[in-house]
């Protein structure tokens, strides 16, 4: 008997058929720019916590923070212990956490310090030979995108970026990316100097959310859904971001972006492009991004903008039982900002599978309560054999994806009252992931950040999918900027009347989430 | 929510239940699987509840727990039911049977599986000899065991070999999946040479080990040394050893381990026994047949150079 052969490509522990076996990681580190950021502290530092509890960090995983602060090694491990304390969702668990906090390291410096980078390279060298990282790096750029030049030009000149034999770079951003197409394709092109348009990774916190792989699930895998997905059975599509927090102590960050920037180019166009495009050919990165562009590509807004777009900026209310101030009284934000908390428009999607049905984005602060969702609403059925009063009450048909909180499905359908009238009303029918199903199940960050460690990159937008969300967000914001101010909504409400009068104009209205 | 139901029958278990969820509002819906434990004692039974309260926040299901009591006298059922906080993510139903029924809990079983969804069976204890034939273990989909909890898991295991059907499984496998992951990487990376021999070391009162060392010698087709510390001490340490130098990750305190290998560092990392409910978990994740473990099991075991103590046919202490 000879021993199996072991090569890359072949790994005899590695069975196809073993969907048990867990995906680790190889030997590697993240360096962190940006280290003191809400982010980072409330998210990622966590969610590497998390992930080495579970067990999905190669040994000898390594943290280095990069930050303009006179810190030691010590003081970086003790703000990541505090953040895992205060944030984790897996409890701690001290040997765990020594063994984290044993590859944590800290290099103090600026971004524009040749020297900080220097220093930065000989640490990462000193972790392949102490820890056994072998060369492999993911950077973090956890920083404001005006930073992103001088960290990749640092990152080139001190060698850090270059690829070596057999090991990787990645780099890792954020968004926004750009806040606008011109921005855009320049931060795309700092970048993708430095760094091959494959070991860039951008994060779009939404796609590495249960509920929206669950898009996929729920289209592809079923039979009772697709038929029905397209312009002869649906009506419109609504997808909602609302928050009900204001903008808090991201005014630096918010103000000139506004609500459209913030969420709709991201998060709600990429929601838009899970539900509305076609069956990719398979669920491998390239089919999977060719179809999202695709479908984005067939974005349309309507000629007049001004019947099919709203804006609103949030003033003084009652919020769930708090009377909050309104944007302009905000610290921060000067009494004549023309920045938009909450944005509406209307996209339709020339494919034959869409074609006249409206996709209704809207997105706002302050509004009732925090629910993001897509409620896809069906037409009326064409005969209805009851008396009109015994459908008075009967509404349109839905499917409803409940992104958050309170992850599920829900369908909206008809049914008899009890009672001896025949009468029709509507009917929630509704499927939830568990109670508690967020506690146990990953935070998007665990799974990103795994992914961009492995390399996997599915998840994670292309730069031309960015591009295709600015050119039809572009024209919406040249529109706003000569229109003034944005319509004012009480705190705590559902956005301005003109997003109303937008759905009532044609004959619909927005669902109460 | 804890009703309890004494002396009662399937029927009015049944309409509690719907009663309770129409109290409740619609939370008892969207319940993806019946788990049914079949226990002995009611502390077993209390200990695997708790456990499959915790699993059942990622797997929400209906857990019917069946504690068999006194054997003598009349027939009865007891049923309790546990809904709402005292249940985790589950409903709760446990039904002990007294009496003649005490042999036919599937009778009372059946009325209560969810509608055209998934069973699993689960024997947190000792598990009838051959688990599919059982009654219960017929209308699962999959059956989990644990090998651990037997007193001599050699012989337990070698009777899980014989009568293996897809679909068993057993929690001493689930148990070595971070292990396994963490081999199965340390293989990804260069040099890219084959395993000539290795050695898998731990209590040696564990299935755990057993199970590792046979999937490593199936896999791997390789001799495989299974090495033996005192018992209760779980997995310790595994060798491959490679012409290049050996890897060795070892786990000397039960909580983080080191891994070496030429070349390179000594690495840390933790890896801590898994809790039972993340075991349950994990096995509740995937209902097919888990083929890896039914070749670890009929064809790896065999191949197992165990020493010299189990040669002989005695069991290790």
């Amino acid at each position: 008997m000879s021993p199996t052969r072991v090569t890359a490509e072949m790994n005899p522990l590695r069975d196809p058929r073993d969907k048990r076996l867990p995906r680790i990681a190889g030997p590697c580190d993240l360096v962190l720019f940006g280290v003191t950021g809400d982010l980072a502290t409330k998210k990622i530092m966590p969610a590497i916590y998390d992930l080495a509890n579970r067990g999905l960090l190669p040994p000898g995983f390594s943290l280095v923070g990069f930050a303009r602060r006179d810190w030691a090694h010590e003081d970086f491990c003790k703000i990541v212990h505090e953040s895992v304390r205060a944030h984790a969702r897996t409890p701690l668990r001290e040997e765990v956490w020594r063994s984290l906090a044993k590859g944590i390291r800290f290099v103090p410096g600026t971004f524009d310090d040749p020297k900080a980078f220097d220093l930065l390279r000989e640490t990462v060298q000193q972790l392949d030979k102490e820890r056994g990282t072998r060369g492999n790096h993911a950077f973090y750029l956890s920083i404001p995108p005006a930073s992103f030049a001088t960290v990749c030009q640092q990152l080139h000149s001190s060698g850090l970026s270059h690829d070596t034999e057999g090991a990787w770079r990645r780099v890792v951003i954020e968004k926004p990316f750009g806040h606008d197409l011109e921005s855009a394709r320049e931060l795309n092109s700092i970048v993708g100097n430095v760094f091959a348009s494959g070991s860039i990774f951008r994060i779009d916190h939404y796609l590495g959310k249960e509920t929206v792989q669950n898009i996929l699930a729920l289209r592809f895998a079923n039979q009772m859904f697709e038929p029905l997905w397209n312009a002869n059975y649906v009506d419109h599509v609504q997808i909602t971001m609302a928050e009900d927090i204001g903008i808090g102590a991201r005014a630096g960050y918010y103000d000139g972006i506004g609500a459209a920037r913030d969420v709709i180019q991201n998060h709600l166009l990429q929601l838009l492009a899970l539900t509305a495009m076609e069956e990719p050919v398979s669920f491998k990165a390239q089919d999977l991004r060719a179809e999202k562009e695709k479908v984005l590509s067939a974005m349309r807004l309507p000629t007049d903008l001004a019947k099919s777009t709203a804006r609103g900026q949030y003033v003084e209310g009652w919020q769930g039982g708090e009377q909050v101030v309104g944007y302009l009284d905000e610290d921060g934000i000067t009494a004549s900002s023309t920045t938009e908390t909450y944005a509406a428009l209307k996209i339709e999607i020339d494919t034959r599978r869409w074609a006249g049905v409206p996709f209704y984005l809207r997105t706002g602060k302050r509004l009732g309560k925090r629910v993001t969702e897509i409620a896809v609403v069906f037409k009326r059925a064409p005969h209805l054999p009851f008396t009109e009063t015994a459908t008075e009450e009967l509404g349109q048909n839905a499917i409803v994806i409940r992104i958050q909180p309170d992850e599920g499905v829900t369908m909206r359908f008809g049914s008899k009252v009890p009672g001896s009238a025949m009468e029709v009303r509507d009917v929630n029918m509704d499927f939830g992931y568990g109670s508690s199903f967020t506690e146990s199940s990953p935070e998007a960050y665990e799974r990103l950040i795994l992914d961009v460690l492995l390399g996997d990159p599915p998840l994670f937008p292309r730069h031309e999918e960015v591009e295709l969300a600015w050119q039809i967000l572009d024209p919406v914001e040249a529109f706003w900027a000569k229109r003034g101010r944005p319509d004012p909504y009480p705190a705590g409400g559902w956005g301005p009347d003109s997003a109303d009068d937008m759905m009532r104009r044609d004959g619909r209205t927005w669902r109460k989430p | 929510m804890i009703v309890d139901l004494p002396s009662t029958t399937t029927a009015a278990v049944g309409r509690k239940l719907v009663e309770l969820r129409n109290d409740v509002g619609a939370v008892a819906l969207g319940r993806v699987l019946t788990l049914i434990i079949v226990a002995d004692e009611a502390e077993a039974a209390d200990e695997a509840i708790e456990a499959a309260n915790d699993a059942s926040r990622q797997h929400p299901c209906r857990i019917i727990a069946l504690l068999s009591g006194n054997k003598r006298g009349a027939s009865r059922l007891d049923a309790q039911i546990r809904v709402g906080g005292d249940a985790g993510a589950s409903e709760v139903i446990v039904l002990r049977t007294h009496g003649p029924l005490a042999a036919h809990g599937n009778s009372v079983v059946v009325p209560l599986l969810l509608p055209d969804s998934p069973v699993v069976a689960w024997w947190p204890k000792a598990a009838p000899p051959d688990v599919s034939a059982s009654a219960i273990g017929q209308m699962a989909q999959r059956r989990i065991t644990d090998a651990a909890e037997v007193r001599n898991s050699w012989a337990e295991m070698a009777l899980r070999a014989d009568s293996y059907q897809p679909g068993d499984t057993d929690l001493a496998w689930t148990r070595i999946t971070l292990w396994r992951g963490l081999l199965a990487a340390a293989l990804d990376e260069p040099p890219y040479e084959p395993v000539i021999a290795a050695t898998v070391t731990g209590g040696s009162d564990s299935p755990s080990v057993d199970l590792l060392a046979a999937w490593l010698a199936e896999a791997l087709r390789c001799p495989v040394t299974r090495g033996r510390t005192r018992a209760g001490t779980g997995m310790a340490s595994v060798r491959l050893e490679r012409r290049g130098g050996n890897i060795d990750i070892a786990r000397p305190d039960g909580a983080v381990a080191t891994m070496a290998q030429p070349g390179q560092p000594v690495r840390r990392i933790s890896l801590g026994r898994r809790e039972l409910a993340e075991c349950l978990a994990d096995e509740l994740r995937r209902l097919d047949p888990d083929e890896i473990y039914a070749e670890a099991l009929t064809k790896g075991l065999p191949r197992l150079d165990r020493g010299t103590k189990t040669r002989k046919g005695s069991r290790p202490s």
